[in-house]
């Protein structure tokens, strides 16, 4: 049972790792008053550069820089639609998302020839685990060495670096200078600019530091944890992220939390595959699989209060006129 | 740093500025000596705020420039503007208001990529400032939960932190009460005293004359007058604002009251929490007459007009009106209450009156869009719409008389024309109309009272809502006073003077005074 329960854990945090990766990328975009629902865009795309890379050069690091810079050309395209031009950020969103979805298919067929997909990966062109040290020795303690080893150790960096991204986003967003002015600038972007700051200079670097931690959410899904690149391997997860994001109310640390909720919703999922429960017959997949978003649902009808996003979120910046 | 060769904190030597068609400042000179109150006084669109903005570096002038202690300064934006030590409180504060007091003043000088040191420094610095100038505040408040007065205060320490030399206020009493108004001019002082130059922007006559060393008067752009104040006074400087005598009261003869056209009888209405906020409200409307109701902002004035009228059904009492009894059980819609000649101006004409994004022509027919002269079978007779737009426009003197332009970019008198027009023109028996000259110039207010009068010459009942005790006064044939949802005194308008209702407002009226028991 205890066993059970690791591997369990152990599951939840590889899932977890893109959303919590593309939730922090969409509480930086938000936070700034950039609604961004083309995560999921940002993340397919960085899947694909990062498998076709990978393959063509045999480094996942490679491949890694090269789903981050895909993924920053789409931000700033949606920076480019949504900041300076003033679009409606849910449109450039939509036509992000839509346009990836084809393009990766279309240029994997073109490039690799493998209907759709990319080369299988294999050795450095994937993120390999790593054995966290001791974690041999530590084995066989009880309880806190199952942890360890089991759960702690064993990932690949990229999961070490989500759950690393949470605290620095925490302290990137409530004790720099960027921080503040990125929340100021998704509350009330006049008082940015009769301060004397730009409010787009903001909004963009929030926007590419967006389409970078998309980018390694990206990367991970295809070099690190699979073997290459499926047509629509991101299956939702911008979605998902950006419901942790409300659910999260916009903060980090619980926006990490509500990823792992997420990502443990999932790991059920998979373990409760064929599962019988007596007198009604086996549980369909769907139903578990459809928890994450009936929970944001329900939680933010009511259980966890008024999820409040910034107050500028989605408006376009246009000085007044007098 | 400061030049002692001039006089003046700052000069502005032949600003212009158009906007497309509009020039919305002239060749416009001022000169600001050192250490003084300085008003800017004008009409609503007269160009202050451009001219502020510019000075501030949110525009750029098209032509001429700006002198900070005797030096030409070149101010593109704001940033410029804070370097050459001017700080502006604008009319609509500039404040996140989930953030604290402490951020929000450090906010775009922060001190540092990280906040710590930043944060620890503003601290003590503002516990400095806000002895010096008598601005108490507690730093660590959320901004959202201060009170008007006290973010306005944040405002001025926002500027003061930033080494504020100049500073600029932009209508800062619009949102005051009265004693937050006076503190704020006493805050105002102790700054005069520590050297600190304000440009006080403003259209209340009032404070000019209370409170500013000297005045320069705007009007359609241009400046037209500089007067020391003490050699000023408040007939001089309407006219020059208006730019022709003003007259402060309504020509009109005496009310011939006819009919009762309109009777309530113990109206009360519940809102949704169950407050009581119209409490047996009485009242008889006839013909030849204008009823005003004075009291507060809040006191129930809104909910009276919103129940007459039919917006929200009442909870008792009941209403009589063209033959029909109306009351709780047999409520009449707003339309149904149109249908039957009541006509209404709502307080708010940005919320109620029209629909800004609308066209005038359409914004012209709200209400009334059902009505077979503007509808064919299918479609809406839109030529019809507008030939009548045009006409009403020449007939009320709407500027610009231009049916197409969108109702938003109308002046706000211009806007208040649109639907005062629009209700009487359907000639209907009653008027409703909820402070007609809110946010109007002075020179359409004339204007709009005088149109009040003619409809009552004509027979109309006229019900006038109004916090503007002036023109309570001057147009009212009879007042009522609310105070908290009731109706607290009566009285002839002959008998009516400020103080009497203002007592009356805050219900302080006794029955000794008042000379019989109520």
């Amino acid at each position: 049972m205890y066993d059970t329960l690791i591997q369990m854990l152990d599951a939840t945090m590889r899932v977890s790792t893109p959303l919590i990766l593309a939730a922090l990328a969409g509480l930086y975009s938000e936070r700034a008053g950039i609604v961004d629902i083309s995560l999921e865009g940002k993340i397919l795309g960085s899947a694909f550069a990062a498998a076709a890379a990978s393959a063509v050069f045999g480094s996942a690091w490679v491949g890694l820089i090269f789903g981050i810079m895909a993924s920053v050309m789409l931000a700033l395209i949606h920076g480019f639609a949504c900041i300076t031009h003033r679009g409606d950020h849910i449109v450039s969103g939509v036509a992000i998302n839509t346009i990836v979805a084809g393009m990766t298919v279309t240029l994997g067929l073109h490039w690799f020839n493998l209907g759709g997909q990319t080369p299988a990966l294999t050795g450095n062109e994937r993120f390999l685990d790593i054995t966290l040290p001791f974690a041999h020795a530590m084995q066989n303690v009880p309880v806190i060495g199952q942890i360890y080893t089991h759960l702690l150790s064993g990932h690949n960096i990229l999961v070490y670096l989500a759950f690393f991204m949470v605290p620095v986003t925490y302290w990137v967003i409530y004790k720099t200078r960027f921080g503040l002015r990125l929340r100021a600038v998704g509350e009330n972007p006049q008082a940015v600019d009769t301060a004397g700051i730009s409010v787009t200079w903001i909004r963009y670097r929030a926007v590419i530091v967006c389409g970078i931690l998309c980018g390694v959410a990206g990367a991970y899904l295809s070099t690190a944890h699979n073997a290459g690149f499926l047509k629509d391997m991101s299956a939702g997860k911008g979605y998902m992220a950006l419901a942790a994001l409300i659910f999260g109310k916009w903060r980090p640390v619980p926006v990490m939390f509500a990823c792992l909720l997420f990502g443990f919703l999932d790991a059920v999922a998979v373990r409760l595959q064929g599962f019988v429960i007596p007198g009604l017959g086996e549980v369909p997949v769907q139903a578990i699989e459809s928890l994450p978003y009936v929970l944001t649902v329900l939680l933010l009808a009511g259980f966890i209060g008024k999820a409040i996003g910034p107050k500028a979120v989605g408006r376009p910046y246009v000085k007044e006129r007098a | 740093m400061t030049n002692t060769t001039t006089p003046y904190a700052i000069e502005l030597r032949d600003i212009s500025k158009r906007f497309g068609a509009v020039q919305a400042n002239k060749d416009i000179c001022l000169q600001v000596p050192k250490g003084t109150i300085h008003g800017i006084i004008g009409e609503n669109g007269a160009g202050k705020s451009t001219l502020m903005s510019i000075i501030y570096g949110f525009y750029e002038a098209d032509s001429g420039h700006i002198e900070v202690d005797g030096e030409i300064v070149n101010i593109r934006n704001s940033q410029e503007a804070i370097k050459a030590g001017i700080g502006m409180v604008h009319q609509h504060f500039m404040l996140v208001e989930n953030f604290t007091v402490l951020e929000n003043v450090i906010l775009g000088a922060e001190g540092g990529a990280v906040l710590r040191k930043g944060i620890h420094d503003a601290r003590t610095e503002l516990t400095r400032l806000a002895k010096e100038y008598s601005l108490d505040i507690d730093v660590d408040m959320v901004v959202e939960d201060l009170p008007v007065g006290l973010q306005q205060r944040v405002e001025i320490l926002k500027a003061l932190y930033r080494g504020a030399r100049i500073l600029i206020l932009d209508e800062p009493t619009g949102v005051l009460t009265p004693q937050e108004a006076d503190h704020l001019f006493r805050i105002l002082y102790s700054l005069k005293e520590q050297g600190v130059t304000v440009l006080l922007i403003t259209h209340k006559l009032r404070e000019i004359l209370a409170s500013t060393d000297n005045v320069s008067v705007m009007r359609q752009g241009e400046m037209v007058a500089h007067r020391e104040t003490a050699q000023t006074n408040k007939e001089e400087l309407a006219e020059l604002m208006v730019g022709k005598k003003v007259r402060l009261t309504v020509n009109k003869g005496d009310a011939t009251p006819g009919d009762t056209l309109l009777s309530a009888k113990n109206v009360s209405q519940f809102d949704a929490q169950g407050v009581k906020r119209l409490k047996n409200v009485s009242l008889e409307l006839r013909s030849g007459e204008i009823l005003g109701i004075a009291g507060v902002s809040g006191n129930g004035q809104s909910e009276l007009l919103n129940v007459l009228s039919g917006i929200t059904e009442m909870s008792e009492g009941e209403i009589h009106f063209a033959g029909a009894t109306i009351n709780a059980n047999s409520p009449k819609n707003a339309s149904q209450m149109r249908d039957m000649k009541m006509a209404h101006v709502p307080e708010d004409r940005h919320k109620m009156g029209l629909v800004t994004g609308f066209e005038a022509y359409e914004a012209a027919v709200l209400g009334y869009h059902n009505s077979d002269v503007y509808n064919g079978k299918v479609f809406m007779h839109r030529k019809v719409m507008v030939d009548e737009c045009k006409d009403r426009m020449a007939a009320w003197d709407v500027r610009p008389p231009n049916p197409h332009l969108k109702t938003a970019n109308f002046s706000g008198g211009n806007q208040q024309k649109i639907v005062i027009a629009r209700e009487v023109e359907q000639n209907p028996d009653v008027l409703l109309i909820g402070q007609p000259t809110r946010g109007v110039d002075i020179g359409a207010i004339e204007n709009i009272h005088e149109q009040i009068v003619s409809l009552r010459d004509t027979g109309k009942a006229i019900l006038l809502v109004s916090v503007e005790l002036d023109e309570i006064m001057a147009l009212s044939d009879r007042i009522l006073v609310m105070f908290d949802g009731a109706v607290v005194g009566e009285l002839d308008a002959k008998d009516a003077n400020e103080r009497v209702l203002g007592l009356m407002m805050a219900n302080a009226y006794s029955d000794d005074e008042q000379g019989e028991s109520a």
